[in-house]
């Protein structure tokens, strides 16, 4: 399946959110995400299925003014 | 000590976490200044390990006010807020709406927007904005308790550009809490804002790029607190022509004139 994700296209077969982020190896609570420029709040990312051609945006702490 | 949002500070200076030499550095100044909220933003993770920043950030144990920085659209911006509280656990968002390439102007109508589906959203908004008076009372009628004007573009360490039109926000303002956000360049800056009677002063690449910026970091914290008290004293007015401090009766030598 094709999705985009933070900017670069990819082929992923992860089915959900949750696939998604294990498949990349983020671990921990540092990081959000959105999918279509839609927050997917962190319990729900077992249960939001991902599609093709969605934007998913993976986001972590980063220093800021 | 005063209060914003609901919670009670000491310090009156906000701080950005951008563009130190190191961690450490950032660490020293945060810890000199005696600053209690600091700023962060979200970002893709580029190279090695994203965490560090993160475990850095709950050692420092200050408040953390998220922000959306170079965010477009209403839509962006939103989206961002929601991804920070997701991440920090805080309601707080610094809304920030990029108008303009080259002075990073905010966008006006683009912040009323957001700012209105946030605080609908249960946020604490604090709408980085120019030292336009009727975007700044579109802000508060849309719910916001907190703005944060400009002295002068961001990065620009300008001062104030438009003294005469902070003054007029905080005498049309006086229940709103107005934080000097971006363009402050030298500790006097910020005093001279603070003598205006703004409620606090955010800094960033002043104190990040100095030579020390641990040191600037507590120039700084004690600029703010000058400044403050001056306010809180109450300055005296300005006048046109001299007046002299010394007693005129009973000056030496003085003798009446005879014609």
């Amino acid at each position: 399946m094709k999705v985009t994700i933070n900017g670069e296209e990819k082929n992923i077969s992860a089915a959900t959110i949750a696939e998604v982020v294990t498949m990349l190896g983020y671990e921990g609570d540092y990081f959000a995400v959105a999918k279509n420029l839609t927050c997917v709040p962190r319990g729900q990312y077992a249960e939001t299925q991902v599609s093709e051609n969605d934007e998913i945006e993976i986001l972590i702490p980063m220093q800021g003014g | 000590m005063w209060q914003l949002a609901g919670k009670t500070f000491n310090s009156r200076l906000i701080l950005g976490s951008s563009r130190y030499r190191s961690p450490g550095n950032l660490r020293d100044a945060v810890k000199r200044s005696g600053a209690e909220i600091v700023t962060v933003s979200l970002r893709r993770q580029m190279t090695g390990d994203g965490s560090k920043f993160w475990d850095l950030l709950r050692e420092l144990n200050v408040t953390l006010l998220p922000n959306t920085a170079n965010c477009r659209s209403v839509q962006e911006a939103v989206t961002t807020a929601h991804m920070a509280r997701d991440v920090f656990k805080t309601n707080w968002i610094k809304l920030e709406t990029v108008g303009d390439e080259y002075t990073l102007q905010p966008d006006p109508f683009a912040l009323v927007e957001a700012a209105r589906i946030l605080i609908a959203d249960g946020f604490e908004v604090f709408p980085y904005m120019t030292e336009d008076l009727v975007v700044a009372e579109r802000l508060v009628a849309a719910g916001c308790k907190i703005l944060m004007p400009w002295a002068a573009p961001i990065g620009s360490g300008q001062g104030m550009a438009n003294p005469l039109a902070l003054k007029t926000m905080r005498a049309r303002m006086p229940e709103a809490n107005l934080i000097i956000d971006a363009g402050i360049g030298a500790p006097s800056h910020a005093a001279q804002v603070m003598e205006l009677g703004f409620d606090g002063v955010m800094l960033d690449t002043a104190v990040a790029l100095a030579d020390d910026a641990p040191k600037m970091a507590e120039a700084f914290a004690h600029a703010i607190k000058a400044g403050r008290m001056g306010y809180e004293a109450g300055l005296m007015p300005k006048r046109e022509f001299a007046e002299p401090s010394t007693p005129i009766i009973g000056t030496p030598f003085w003798k009446e004139k005879t014609a």
